[in-house]
C-alpha cells in the first residue's frame, strides 16, 4: 500500500539547511495497522506530509496507494484520506456540511456525499451531531469527525498525525476501538503517526521507529522488545551458597546474560523467559539449587525506545515544527 | 468542469460561514457608511477650493470610499484564511484532488459578491445624501472597484498562506496598507496635493483606481484617466492572481 524508499526532505532556513528527513525507507501491507514513531521533531510529521502530496521530497520515490507520489499525486489524493494533526474543521461549520462539502471536493454529488457523511457519521458512533456546529462537539467527538472526513472518499489507505492527541484516556481507548473497527469494517490501511508508545503497542501490528530524520527500527512490537533488551529476570535464592551455584548454570544458558548480583538476587536478561525458563529451572534444581522467588520484567517499547536511541521518549526536545 | 464545480463548493461553503459571521459584514460596511456622514459634509465646505476636482463633493468622494471599501477589505480577508489555516481546513483541503486554484478563487468569488452587496449599499446611501452620477458611470465603477477587489483578496489570502500567523499578516498589511492609502488621494484629492506629493503619488496603482472612479462618475467613460485606470486595474488583477495561485500551488510547509 505504501512503498517509500529513499525520502528525504531538506529545509533551508535562516539558520541554514535543516536535513529533517533523511533517506528513509517504508513498507506498509495492506491491511495493516503501522505506528510512526518517534519523539517530537524527529521526521514523523514531514515524511507523512511527503506520502499525502502536501509536501515535495526533496529525495527518494515512494508509490502510495498504488500510485507513483511524483508522477501522479492527483491519483494518490483520490485513493487516500489523511487526518491532519489537531482538527481539520472550522468551528461554526456544522458536521453535516463539513461532510457534504469535503466529499464534493472529491467530486461525488451532494446527495452521495450525504449518504456517506451519514453513514460514516453513524458508523463512528457521531449520531445526534449532523446539525451542530463543531466547536459544540467534545474532543473526543471532533476527532471521530476529523476521520469521518478522512473517510469521506472511502480511501483503501488512511493516513493519521497523531491521533489520540489531546484527548483523555476514555476518549483514546474509544478512539483505538474505531481504528480498529476501521480494518475489520472497511479493510483500511493504516499508517498513524504517535509519540505514544501505548498507543503503538496497543493498536498497531507493526512499528517503524524513527528518530532525527532516520529509521533506527522495525518491526512488531513483541519483536522490538524481544530483540533490542530481552526479558529481565530476577531470582532470588535460599542463600548465599545458592547463588554460588546458580552462577555457573545461567552462564552456561545460551543468549543468557548475568547483569547484577547482589546479596541473594540475581538479576540477568534473556531472549524470551517464556521459552527459557522452564529450562532453566530444571538446570537449577539438577545443580541443587534452591529458589525464593523470581520475578520477570517484560520490557515495553519506553525500554526499547531508550536502548535505541540513549533517550527516553518524552525527554527528547520538544520542538513546534514537529 | 473541475475548476468550476470546486469554485462553486468553497464558494458556497465560505459564503455560508460569512453570513453565519454576519458582525463582520456589517462592520465591514458600517465604517465607510460612518465616512459617509462625518467626513462627508467637512468636504462640502472645501469645493471651491483652488485644485478641486470639478463635480459635486460627493462626486469627490463617494469613489474614494468605494475604492477604500473595495481595496483595504480586500487587504485584510487572509486573516480569516489564517483561522481557517490554524482550524486545519486547508491542510484537509489540500489533501483532495480539488484544484488548487478553485481553493483560492471560490474565497475571492464570496469577497467580491460581498462587495458588491457592500458597495451597492453605500451607493444607496450616497444617493440620499445628495450624490448624483450618470448610472452607466457608477455601475462601471463598481465593476472595476470590484475587480481591483479581487486582486487585493487573491493577493491577501497569498500572504497569509506565507506568514502562516496573525502577527507576521499583520505587519505586512499594515505596512503596504498605509502609504497606498495616504498616496492614493481617497479622502482628498491628489490634485489639491504639491508638486512632489502628485509625483511620488502616481506610482500609487490605488491612485490611478481612484482617479477613473471620479472621472467615471462625472460620467468621462471614454476619458484617458478612466483608459489608465482600466491598464493598472488589468494589471493589479495579473498579479494579484497569480501570486496567489502560485502560492495556492506551492508546497505547504
Amino acid at each position: 500500500m505504501i512503498e517509500a524508499s529513499g525520502l528525504s526532505k531538506t529545509y533551508r532556513t535562516r539558520a541554514g539547511v535543516v536535513e529533517a528527513v533523511r533517506g528513509v525507507d517504508i513498507e506498509v501491507h495492506a491491511g495493516e495497522i503501522v505506528a510512526f514513531l518517534g519523539p517530537n521533531g524527529a521526521g514523523k510529521t514531514t515524511t507523512q506530509r511527503m506520502l499525502t502530496t502536501l509536501l515535495t521530497p526533496t529525495a527518494g520515490t515512494a508509490t502510495v496507494a498504488g500510485h507513483d507520489l511524483r508522477k501522479d499525486p492527483l491519483q494518490v489524493r483520490r485513493r487516500i484520506g489523511y487526518v491532519p494533526q489537531g482538527g481539520s474543521t472550522a468551528p461554526e461549520a456544522t458536521v453535516g456540511e463539513e461532510l457534504i462539502d469535503h466529499g464534493r471536493l472529491y467530486g461525488l454529488s451532494k446527495a452521495q456525499s450525504e449518504g456517506r457523511g451519514r453513514r460514516l457519521v453513524s458508523q463512528l458512533d457521531l449520531e445526534g451531531t449532523w446539525g451542530r456546529q463543531t466547536r459544540t462537539l467534545s474532543g473526543g467527538q471532533r476527532r471521530r469527525l476529523d476521520i469521518a472526513l478522512g473517510l469521506i472518499n472511502e480511501p483503501p489507505l488512511l493516513f493519521m498525525d497523531e491521533p489520540s492527541a489531546g484527548l483523555d484516556p476514555q476518549s483514546r481507548a474509544n478512539l483505538w476501538r474505531h481504528i480498529r473497527a476501521l480494518r475489520e469494517d472497511r479493510a483500511v490501511t493504516v499508517f498513524l503517526t504517535t509519540h505514544y508508545l501505548e498507543e503503538a503497542d496497543a493498536l498497531c501490528d507493526r512499528i517503524v521507529v524513527i528518530d532525527r530524520g532516520v529509521i533506527v527500527a522495525r518491526g512488531t512490537p513483541e519483536e522490538l522488545k524481544r530483540a533490542v533488551s530481552g526479558d529481565a529476570v530476577s531470582l532470588r535464592l535460599r542463600d548465599l551458597d545458592d547463588v554460588e551455584a546458580a552462577s555457573p548454570v545461567l552462564e552456561a544458558m545460551p543468549h543468557t546474560s548475568l547483569t547484577r548480583s547482589d546479596g541473594d538476587v540475581l538479576d540477568f536478561s534473556l531472549p524470551d523467559a517464556s521459552l527459557a525458563l522452564p529450562e532453566l529451572f530444571a538446570a537449577l534444581e539438577q545443580a541443587g539449587v534452591g529458589l525464593a522467588g523470581i520475578e520477570v520484567h517484560r520490557p515495553t517499547l519506553d525500554d526499547v525506545f531508550l536502548s535505541l536511541t540513549g533517550r527516553a521518549l518524552r525527554d527528547a526536545p520538544v520542538s513546534t515544527a514537529a | 468542469m473541475r475548476f468550476l464545480s470546486d469554485t462553486c463548493v468553497i464558494f458556497n461553503r465560505s459564503m455560508r460561514l460569512s453570513l453565519r459571521n454576519a458582525v463582520w459584514l456589517v462592520i465591514g460596511i458600517s465604517q465607510p457608511l460612518l465616512y459617509l456622514a462625518l467626513f462627508g459634509p467637512l468636504l462640502k465646505r472645501i469645493v471651491g477650493l483652488h485644485g478641486f476636482p470639478s463635480g459635486n463633493s460627493w462626486q469627490v468622494f463617494t469613489p474614494g470610499l468605494l475604492v477604500q471599501l473595495g481595496i483595504f477589505g480586500a487587504l485584510f480577508v487572509g486573516f480569516g484564511l489564517i483561522g481557517e489555516l490554524r482550524a486545519g481546513v486547508i491542510e484537509r483541503m489540500r489533501v483532495t484532488p480539488a484544484s488548487r486554484m478553485a481553493l483560492l478563487a471560490g474565497r475571492v468569488l464570496r469577497d467580491v459578491v460581498v462587495l458588491l452587496v457592500q458597495s451597492t449599499i453605500l451607493l444607496l446611501a450616497a444617493f440620499a445624501f445628495g450624490l448624483r452620477a450618470p448610472i452607466g458611470g457608477v455601475i462601471l465603477a463598481v465593476v472595476l472597484v470590484a475587480a481591483v477587489g479581487a486582486a487585493f483578496a487573491a493577493g491577501s489570502y497569498a500572504v497569509a498562506l506565507r506568514t502562516r500567523t496573525e502577527e507576521g499578516m499583520a505587519s505586512v498589511t499594515n505596512s503596504l496598507a498605509v502609504p497606498l492609502l495616504l498616496l492614493s488621494g481617497i479622502l482628498l484629492p491628489m490634485s489639491l496635493a504639491p508638486g512632489w506629493l502628485r509625483l511620488i503619488s502616481n506610482i500609487n496603482p490605488v491612485k490611478h483606481i481612484v482617479d477613473a472612479l471620479r472621472a467615471l462618475f462625472l460620467g468621462h467613460v471614454a476619458s484617458g484617466t478612466v483608459g489608465i485606470g482600466v491598464l493598472v486595474g488589468a494589471g493589479l488583477i495579473a498579479a494579484g492572481m497569480a501570486f496567489g495561485t502560485r502560492t495556492f500551488q506551492r508546497e505547504s510547509e
